[in-house]
């Protein structure tokens, strides 16, 4: 591992303005994925600023959103009455994910930040524009039965590996922010839909935070979901693997008819994917299975599929009706 | 039998609780350094200038060895050996070793290591791969023609790509000199091979080289033929003039110690239409490395398990630019089972015969090879008793024809076989007149419980209790004994004890035999024992002494033997070898694609069972491995680089505890005593054979789908 300076930051402003002033400094705080990355000379960071002894572990009622606080770890959120009991699909959302072990390290900010796990972006000698702009994406031709099938660019295919914010995706979560620019205490607000981005011709950017950008607090709006929500996630072995595909689903349903609708993806893109044509068609339609089918189509519809993974289509389809049934039991 | 046959907890199981136990790299040694490896990002070329100069410059950097200032040596195996030349053969091969004074820093100096190479074109692409035959047993009457004429014929093709071990403890050395005298603490599976390996490579005696393994987390093969660190280590603390630790990374274990190779095999069986085999063509082709040639008798087992009188088996080498193969758990047996299995299932199917009656009705009463008797073989009863146990009557034939809610439920079963082998063993007991025992031998412990079932083997024929009774291995000071590969450690080093104690016996005897008054006078060795803590005659126990009194008298501190066995001569009359039967249970979701293996009955034969505990651990992780290799394992290969890219535990998938359900084992004891004195036979690699085939059975009996490429992963299933 490359020598790197350690600094622990007591509260938000020291921290913003501690990274804001490198820009090769990076904040730390559960560690479960830089920690990681710094062995494999994929991240190479000259600072490391602690952000964990921050007092941001609040989960909190506020006004008609449930705030989950950036430096509270992923299994005291899983846990939290308030999250289990209003917002159950982000509970098994976490659930889903990792290891408990990991998840018992892990933030909720943290999780947000977490990087593709695609084997050219870990492996130093080979090309990938994402850890090396203009390298080249060894994935495209290469190895890729677990990479996007929608939204990819020929600069990159990865995916954005995060269970929990496939459920942020589909509850219209916020992620509140502090930078050096604003004022002390005062949070800039990024939409969830415009946090993570696509590759395009940058994927070295997996999000659009600005350096020295550190995560405060997530809010969830609050929802009529709990009744009918559910997250299925496919994948390769019973726990500790990312999915092949994952799907968050929520209805409010009137009797069969369905008032709103939230369908989140994981596993099929560059960030989590929100299914807002199946969304569409199902709204006011009525929840059974031929229209689940239908809605399903429609959403990978826009699908393209790479070399390893066309099957990811299929699943995909089948993933969301199948959500959608245990969602609305 | 007062202590075989009785469950006992490990005898070394608060020590690995409670970190006592040292690992190769754990042990303290004085001021030690620590090389971190540097590998080639290439798979086939030349190196053409290595750059050590930035990274030599970092504080705590000792030395960095390269092919350029390391030891070269003349060796006859073409056996891969590290920093020697220029040439690159596999993508991760060993091109430098950074030795400093701890291992971060040596890692970092590692990553400034620079390299350029000539790169040639690397051939990783198992499909368009030459195929080169190799030596296979000849055929037996005439397999093509009657394959041309049965009535009923099966042909499939089958494929299993490449997996690694993927021990808990990565592999490690820790070596260090005094003098011309090596002390090297390794990972290893045979502590006689690393001295031998390293004696030559020094060029020094053997008896200037101990090897000590007295602990190991996991092997599986990984560590049976001597890999190439041992080396780089104990030249590394040669030439930094201290002790030096050598440890892979998870990533480096991928290509520093050999795989299961990639296999691909086609099975053509031809049958009359009452099930009878007629003929067998088992064809395998197993990928190896560019230098040298890797078999791992892929065709071998099946050969025995059915009563078919036409069969062949040609065996096939795919030349590659990867690391060489190695022996991997069940080596060629569970990979050729999982061929042949699946293709007698499908054999069933055709002939709508059940899977167990088709095994039976082709049931193998004698090695229909070479025509010998089995020592033993309880298969028959496996499949019974198994079958029974499993509620296997309860099955419907068809495929899709049971269900549990979205899930489909399918039950497969298989046949497991391996050979009970024996080797020559050497053994130490020292029976001390405060009547402890010390009983010595080197071979190792790499999980199966050997300390335990020895000590309860020594304890039975010496009649001791076990409590008195420290076993010792893993160290070449102790006498020679085979490595702890092929599931015969027990059978060999079991044997030798055995015979120790009757040496041990014999020697007591000596002493109060020829005594007056003595209740053994004139006593003959057959007639005696070691019974309860006696020396006394087998039938009439109350004429004995106490063993400690026997040595106390004679005004000895303690008997000692050296004691070699060898397996008998009769064996050869007899084909030996142990079987089971496996029945497997799973449930595949029937949209996703998802499969949970919900229950797994194994039934085995395997000889005498010395401890029921340890067994059915045994059989339980040969269980868990059988379902990663069906469901999970494979390395993938980027064959545009030659790189194996899948080389950590997040993705190289082995099951989790949440893969892992409900686990039956059942043991159909045998009294072999041609095997050996003790009726011994092995099973940490049986326990694996059968199981990837009867998953791969049960879910073509859920879904009607036959997958004849592991791993069974979803995307196989839609």
């Amino acid at each position: 591992m490359r020598p790197f300076k350690f600094n622990s930051a007591s509260n938000v402003r020291d921290a913003v303005n501690a990274v804001s002033k490198n820009d090769s400094a990076k904040f730390i705080a559960g560690g479960t994925n830089l920690v990681d990355l710094m062995k494999e000379d994929v991240e190479r960071p000259t600072e490391l600023v602690d952000v964990s002894r921050i007092d941001l572990r609040q989960i909190r009622s506020e006004g008609d959103s449930i705030i989950i606080g950036a430096m509270a770890k992923n299994t005291e959120t899983a846990n939290h009455p308030l999250v289990k009991m209003n917002l159950p699909l982000l509970s098994q959302a976490i659930f889903a994910g990792a290891s408990p072990q990991i998840r018992n390290m892990a933030t909720n900010g943290g999780n947000l930040m977490q990087r593709t796990r695609c084997v050219y972006f870990y492996d130093t000698s080979m090309p990938c524009n994402k850890r090396e702009k203009g390298s080249g994406c060894a994935a495209k031709e290469g190895l890729n039965r677990m990479h996007a099938i929608f939204g990819w660019s020929d600069e990159c295919v990865a995916v954005h590996p995060s269970d929990m914010c496939v459920a942020l995706a589909a509850l219209d979560a916020v992620v509140r922010v502090e930078g050096p620019d604003g004022k002390e205490g005062k949070a800039r607000e990024i939409g969830f839909a415009d946090f993570h981005r696509l590759p395009a011709d940058d994927p070295t950017r997996d999000n659009t935070l600005k350096h020295g950008e550190l995560i405060t607090a997530i809010s969830i709006p609050k929802n009529r979901f709990a009744r009918n929500s559910y997250y299925l996630k496919v994948r390769d072995r019973a726990s500790y693997a990312f999915a092949l595909v994952s799907v968050a689903a929520a209805a409010e349903l009137d009797g069969k008819k369905i008032n709103a609708v939230r369908i989140a993806l994981g596993g099929v893109a560059h960030k989590p994917w929100r299914a807002s044509k199946a969304e569409s068609f199902l709204k006011g339609n009525e929840a059974v299975a031929e229209n689940f089918e239908k809605a399903a189509a429609l959403e990978l519809e826009g699908a393209k599929p790479l070399g390893h993974n066309e099957y990811k289509v299929e699943l995909a389809k089948r993933a969301i009706v199948r959500a959608l049934q245990k969602a609305v039991r | 039998m007062r202590y075989i046959g009785k469950e006992m907890s490990r005898v070394d199981g608060v020590a690995k609780v409670t970190g006592k136990a040292r690992y190769a790299s754990e042990y303290k040694v004085n001021n030690p350094a620590y090389g971190y490896i540097v590998q080639s990002e290439i798979a086939k070329g030349t190196i053409k200038s290595i750059d050590v100069s930035k990274a030599e410059k970092l504080p705590g950097v000792l030395k960095i060895l390269t092919h350029r200032n390391s030891l070269k040596v003349e060796e006859q195996s073409r056996q891969f050996r590290a920093l020697q030349n220029d040439k690159i053969v596999f993508c991760g091969q060993p091109i430098a070793l950074v030795i400093a004074d701890t291992f971060e820093q040596a890692r970092y100096a590692a990553n400034l290591v620079s390299v350029e190479y000539d790169r040639e074109q690397s051939a990783t692409d198992f499909d368009n791969l030459g195929r080169t035959q190799t030596r296979s047993s000849p055929a037996r009457g005439k397999p093509a023609e009657e394959f041309e004429a049965a009535p009923v014929k099966i042909e499939a093709e089958y494929s299993i790509p490449i997996e690694h071990h993927n021990p808990m403890e990565p592999h490690a050395a820790t070596a260090f000199w005094e003098g011309d005298k090596l002390t090297i603490f390794d990972k290893s599976q045979g502590v006689y091979g690393v001295r031998g390996h390293l004696a030559r490579s020094f060029g020094i005696a053997a008896e200037n080289v101990n090897v000590i393994s007295l602990f190991v987390g996991g092997a599986f093969g990984a560590s049976l033929n001597v890999n190439y660190y041992p080396f780089i280590t104990a030249l590394a603390a040669k030439e930094v003039g201290r002790p030096v630790k050598v440890n892979y990374t998870r990533r480096q274990m991928f290509t520093g110690h050999g795989y299961r190779p990639y296999t691909a095999q086609k099975v053509s069986i031809g049958a009359g239409s009452d099930g009878k085999l007629r003929s067998i063509i088992h064809e395998a082709a197993t990928n190896t490395s560019s230098y040298e040639d890797f078999t791992e008798g892929t065709t071998r087992f099946g050969r025995t398990l059915y009563q078919c009188p036409n069969y062949d088996s040609p065996y096939y080498l795919l030349k590659s630019d990867l690391p060489t193969p190695t022996w991997m758990r069940a080596p060629g047996a569970v990979s050729g089972a999982f061929a042949i299995e699946s293709a007698i299932d499908e054999l069933a199917y055709k002939l709508d015969i059940d899977p167990v009656e088709l095994r039976l009705i082709n049931y193998a009463e004698k090695d229909p090879d070479s025509g010998k008797p089995f020592s033993s073989k309880e298969l028959k009863t496996c499949f019974t008793r198994g079958a029974k146990k499993f509620g296997w009557e309860r099955r419907k034939m068809e495929p899709r024809s049971m269900r549990d809610g979205n899930w489909l439920v399918g039950w497969g079963t298989a046949t497991g076989t391996w050979g009970a082998f024996q080797a020559p063993a050497g053994v130490n007991i020292r029976l001390n007149n405060d009547g402890t025992v010390l009983v010595g031998s080197g071979t190792t412990d790499i999980g199966p419980g050997t300390y335990t079932v020895i000590t309860i083997i020594a304890a039975e024929v010496l009649g001791i209790a076990p409590e008195k009774i420290t076993f010792k291995l893993g160290d070449t000071d102790l006498p020679r004994a085979p490595s702890q590969g092929g599931s015969l450690t027990t059978a060999s080093v079991g044997s030798a004890v055995y015979g120790a104690a009757g040496e041990v016996r014999k020697k007591l005897l000596s002493f109060v035999d020829k005594k007056d008054g003595s209740p053994l006078f004139g006593a003959k060795f057959e007639e005696t024992e070691l019974a309860d803590g006696n020396l006394r005659l087998k039938n009439d126990p109350s004429k004995g002494i106490r063993i400690v009194d026997v040595l106390k008298e004679a005004q000895m501190a303690y008997v000692e033997v050296d004691y070699q066995s060898s397996p008998s001569p009769e064996r050869q009359n007899y084909t030996t070898m142990a079987h089971g039967a496996q029945f497997v249970e799973v449930k595949v979701e029937e949209r996703l694609g998802i499969v949970k293996v919900t229950k797994v009955v194994e039934a085995t034969a395997c000889g005498r069972i010395i401890n029921p505990l340890t067994s059915h651990s045994q059989e339980m992780g040969g269980v868990v491995w059988g379902i990663g290799m069906a469901l999970h394992e494979a390395t993938e290969i980027d064959h545009r680089y030659g790189k194996m890219m899948t080389t950590n535990l997040a993705d190289y998938h082995v099951p989790v505890n949440a893969d892992v359900h409900f686990i039956e084992t059942e043991f159909v004891e045998e009294k072999d005593e041609i095997v050996n004195e003790l009726g011994i036979k092995g099973m940490g690699e049986l326990c694996l054979v059968g199981i990837p085939a009867a998953i791969a059975n049960a879910v073509f009996h859920a879904t009607g789908k036959r997958v004849r490429d592991l791993p069974i992963t979803p995307d196989k299933l839609l």
